[in-house]
Parts: structure tokens; C-alpha cells; sequence
């Protein structure tokens, strides 16, 4: 028996007196309007998403779990330029460096702390050549902190195993770029 | 079949003292136990339904994950809440704050003794069981302002100051609507009550539903179910709880059994109060239409539907409405429920004093 109205009504008119607004809010006219709209709502088809059977589309842009690339001849994609270590936001990135015998500069180093890693995607957006990239990945989990800081032999596996998903995210998403 | 057994247990031993007092004690304290299960189970089961109306309101599933359609949640939230460490702040004044939830577990299950769950069903028929009630309703508000106190903390305090004033000011709305029942039953027995709503014009006519006191005192049903809400702490009047300004109110600083007795105590109230509710207005055991397949269905059953339905009007209101302010609470009891079940006291009242009487 709320009167919702008579607040509206004062500031409207301070004398004015409505019988219709009088008898609506007494005879709960708006409760039960609420009553109405919670009661159709409740037979409405669910939209629950049961989780774990059931999952959301994931975009191809989608920024999960890192990994680092390859060629297709199995060279490392990553030459050590250290734009992703330069751009991170929250520093997550350690790259070292070395000359190899090849002439050609490779990292000794690369360690992303998963800690620290705000999933931003800069890594991914800086890297010259495609090699750090997320993916979208994302249900994995760490028992300490430990376990989430991922060296370079982790995260090159990552993108062993998951290359052939990781190329179709970038290559459906190519003609937006 | 139970006077069988009655009889039985009567000759179970032959000492003189036995059918005297030993088996007549033991004989209550089954029946005790009886109600006492019913109870529990209804509001372990009951937290499941809020829970699944709740979710479906907010086009939800709901629980589902324990047993099939989450129909072992209960059991599951019990068995947590009973292995959990039970805490007592150092503050806390330690008698009372065990008290607590002892007091608000225990009118809400006392209560129960004077409920009638059919034409002679019901551990106590005793003449003044609307009085008991009244009584021992009153008590629930010592229970929060107990352990909102000892609790030594500010935000139960807050809770117990809210739940204070609240609860005595709906007491009294209700009183005045249980006035008018007895009023027009001319009688304070729950079992008379029920049993003289089954007469009338309606109920010659095999309406039943039509004779019962909900339609002529409509006013004073709604405000009861009303003033139901406000003494049980449910939304919208849950500002004595108010999680979103003082977290739980009187139940901050509890926490496993204790915490549970709380919940316990506040569905056992929701249960009260629908089946008082089922008692005063909806006619009981009584079956809504006088046919041969509803007068079958035993009268429990029926109290049991009734009821059921006024719980479900309880969480429906929950899902529906935003809790009111305080002040907005304190001028609905005060200014509103009083004046009103005033007023319909005197027009049943002058109403009784007329031709049209229906009561007689």
C-alpha cells in the first residue's frame, strides 16, 4: 500500500488531491502490475548457458593464453626485437638475446609472467613477424604462481600444439586489419 | 490406525506409572517429533524453491548441478553449513550471543504446537491458540535483538535497532487483523476458526472457496499477508537484513549452525505465517469446492497446497519488489495498516450488528 505517486503529486501541486492516484496506490494497482511482469518472465525460455556442456562463441580476436609461433620449416618466428617487452603495460614480458652462429638474432629468454598479464593484446599487436600471439584458450588454471609464469619452451609447445587453430583465428580475422 | 497405536505403546509396559505418565509424555513427544520433521523438511526444500522462483523470475534455470534439478542442494548446503567452524567475535558477550539464534529458532518452532492440520489433527486444540500465537510470535523479536546486541559489532546493532521498531509496529497491524477473524468466528480456538468458514451461502451452493474469510474481509487478508511480510523480515521490509547497507543485520557475526539457525528459524516463519494465513483467511483443511474427489484428498493435503501457495506468494513478492526505506516502512505500519484495520474493525463490526450479517 505504498503511495509511490503522492511524491509526484506533491511536487506538482502541493493542494491537489487525485481519488484515482488515492485509490490505484491503495488498491496496490502498481504492486501488481510487478506482480505481472515478474510472474510472465518467470515462464520465458531460460538463457542460462550450462557451462561447462555448453559454451559462448568465442570471437577470433579472442586474447587467451599465449604462445609463440613457428615457420612452417620450424623456424622460431621471434627475432628478438623487444617491441612486445617495450609495450607491455604491465611488464609481464623478460626477453634476452643472443647472436647465433647463423648470423641471425634469436632470444635465449622469453617469459611471460601470467601474473602479471593483463590480456590486452598489445604483445600480439606490436610483434613484427606473428610470433607471440594469444589464443583462445582459456581454461587453464595454476596451483601457485609458479605455475603460471611460462618460459619460452611453454609457450613455444603452446603454439606447436594449437597452430592449426591459432592460423585459422588470424586468417578469419585477416580481412579486418 | 493411530488410536492402534496409542494402544499399543499404552500396554507396552504394565507398571501403573507407565499409562499414567511415561507413555502419555513419550506419546507428545512423538508427535512433537512428527511435526517437528515435517516442519524441517518443508523449509529445507522450501530454500530450494525460492532459489529455483528466484532464477526463474530472472529467466534463470536455477540450481542443478546437485542430484537431478538441484533436488539435493538442501542436503548439500546443510551438510557445508554444519561441518563449518562456528565463530564467536572476542567481543561478543558469550552467553547471549549463543542465545540468540536459540531465541529465534524457538518461537518459530513453538508455534507450531497449536496448528491444526485437519479437523482433529493438531498437537494442542487448545481454546486460546490464536492468543498463544500472538504470544508467541511476539517472542521472534527477542531472538534478533539478542544476538544483534551481543554481537558487539555495528552493523548488527543497526539490524537489531531496525528489526525493534519494526516488528513491534507490524505486530500490531496483525493483532488488529487477528481481532477481526476472532471477531466474526466469535472464537480464539484455530480448529472453530476453520471449521466456521465452512458454512455459508457459498458452501451450500458447493463454493466453498467463496465462503471462506478471504473475500468478506479481503482488506484485512491483504494487509495481514502484508504485515506477515514486514514480521517475517522479508522482502520488501527485509531492511533489518538490508545486505546491500548493513550485510546481514543481526546475522554478520555468525556464521555455520549458528548463521543456519537463523535461515532455519526465518523459513519456519514464512511457513507460520502462510499457514496461519491458510487458517485465518483460506479455510484450512477445508477442500475449495464441495465435490467427491476433493473432499477425498485428506484435509492436510489441502492446508499443505494452501500454504504452499502462500510461500510461493512470498518469494514472488521477493523477486518482484525493491526493498522499501525505512521511514517508507514505519508510515506503512503506522499510518496506514493501523488506521485501516481500525477502520474495518468497526464496519465488520457495525456489519455483524445488521440483517446481512453472514457470520451468524
Amino acid at each position: 500500500m505504498s503511495t509511490p505517486t503522492s511524491s509526484a503529486i506533491a511536487t506538482a501541486n502541493e493542494n491537489a488531491f487525485s481519488l484515482k492516484d488515492f485509490l490505484s496506490s491503495f488498491m496496490l494497482g502498481e504492486l501488481f502490475k510487478g506482480l505481472a511482469l515478474t510472474g510472465k518472465y518467470a515462464f520465458r525460455s531460460k538463457i542460462t548457458l550450462e557451462y561447462p556442456e555448453e559454451k559462448t562463441p568465442l570471437s577470433p580476436r579472442f586474447r587467451g593464453l599465449h604462445a609463440l609461433r613457428r615457420y612452417d620449416n620450424g623456424e622460431e618466428r621471434c627475432i628478438a626485437c623487444k617491441l612486445c617487452e617495450a609495450i607491455c603495460p604491465a611488464m609481464a614480458i623478460t626477453i634476452e638475446s643472443e647472436l647465433r652462429a647463423d648470423g641471425s638474432r634469436r632470444t635465449t629468454r622469453y617469459d611471460i609472467d601470467l601474473n602479471k598479464c593483463i590480456f590486452c593484446g598489445f604483445c600480439e599487436e606490436s610483434c613484427p613477424v606473428d610470433s607471440i600471439v594469444e589464443t583462445s584458450i582459456f581454461e587453464y588454471h595454476g596451483e601457485s604462481r609458479s605455475d603460471l609464469y611460462f618460459t619460452k619452451d611453454m609457450l613455444l609447445a603452446v603454439g606447436d600444439r594449437y597452430e592449426p587453430q591459432i592460423a585459422a583465428a588470424r586468417a578469419a580475422d585477416a580481412k579486418y586489419r | 490406525m493411530i488410536d492402534t497405536i496409542f494402544t499399543l505403546g499404552e500396554g507396552l509396559l504394565a507398571a501403573p506409572w507407565w499409562s499414567a505418565i511415561g507413555w502419555p509424555v513419550v506419546w507428545a513427544l512423538i508427535k512433537v517429533t512428527l511435526v517437528l520433521m515435517l516442519v524441517m523438511g518443508a523449509v529445507t526444500y522450501t530454500t530450494l524453491w525460492e532459489r529455483k522462483l528466484l532464477a526463474w523470475a530472472q529467466i534463470r534455470i536455477g540450481p542443478n548441478r546437485v542430484g537431478p534439478w538441484g533436488l539435493l542442494q538442501p542436503i548439500a548446503d546443510a551438510m557445508k553449513l554444519m561441518t563449518k567452524e562456528v565463530l564467536r567475535p572476542a567481543a561478543a558477550e558469550k552467553i547471549l550471543f549463543y542465545l540468540g539464534p536459540v531465541m529465534t529458532v524457538m518461537p518459530a518452532m513453538a508455534a507450531w504446537a497449536v496448528i491444526p492440520f485437519g479437523p482433529d489433527i493438531a498437537l494442542a486444540n487448545i481454546n486460546a491458540g490464536l492468543l498463544f500465537l500472538m504470544a508467541i510470535t511476539s517472542m521472534e523479536v527477542y531472538g534478533v535483538i539478542i544476538s544483534g546486541w551481543s554481537s558487539n559489532s555495528k552493523y548488527p546493532f543497526l539490524g537489531a535497532l531496525r528489526a525493534s521498531s519494526q516488528m513491534v509496529s507490524y505486530e500490531i497491524a496483525m493483532g488488529f487483523c487477528l481481532v477481526v477473524v476472532l471477531m466474526v468466528s466469535a472464537s480464539l480456538n484455530l480448529t472453530d476458526i476453520v471449521a466456521g468458514q465452512g458454512k455459508g451461502y457459498f458452501a451450500q451452493i458447493g463454493l466453498n472457496f467463496l465462503s471462506w474469510n478471504w473475500l468478506p474481509l479481503l482488506p484485512i487478508f491483504l494487509i495481514y499477508f502484508i504485515s506477515g511480510l514486514a514480521e517475517t523480515n522479508r522482502l520488501p521490509f527485509d531492511v533489518i537484513e538490508g545486505e546491500s547497507e548493513i550485510v546481514a543485520g543481526h546475522m554478520v557475526e555468525y556464521s555455520g549452525m549458528s548463521w543456519a539457525m537463523f535461515q532455519m528459524a526465518e523459513y519456519a516463519n514464512i511457513w507460520l505465517v502462510s499457514v496461519l494465513t491458510t487458517i485465518m483467511f483460506l479455510g484450512g483443511w477445508l477442500s475449495p469446492i464441495d465435490s467427491v474427489l476433493f473432499n477425498w484428498i485428506p484435509g492436510w493435503i489441502w492446508l499443505g497446497l494452501k500454504s504452499f501457495c502462500v510461500v510461493t506468494m512470498f518469494v514472488w513478492v521477493r523477486v518482484s519488489f525493491p526493498r522499501f526505506r525505512y521511514d517508507q516502512i514505519m508510515r506503512l505500519g503506522w499510518k496506514i495498516f493501523i488506521p485501516v484495520t481500525l477502520i474495518w474493525l468497526v464496519v465488520v463490526g457495525g456489519w455483524m450488528q445488521t440483517p446481512w450479517n453472514i457470520w451468524k
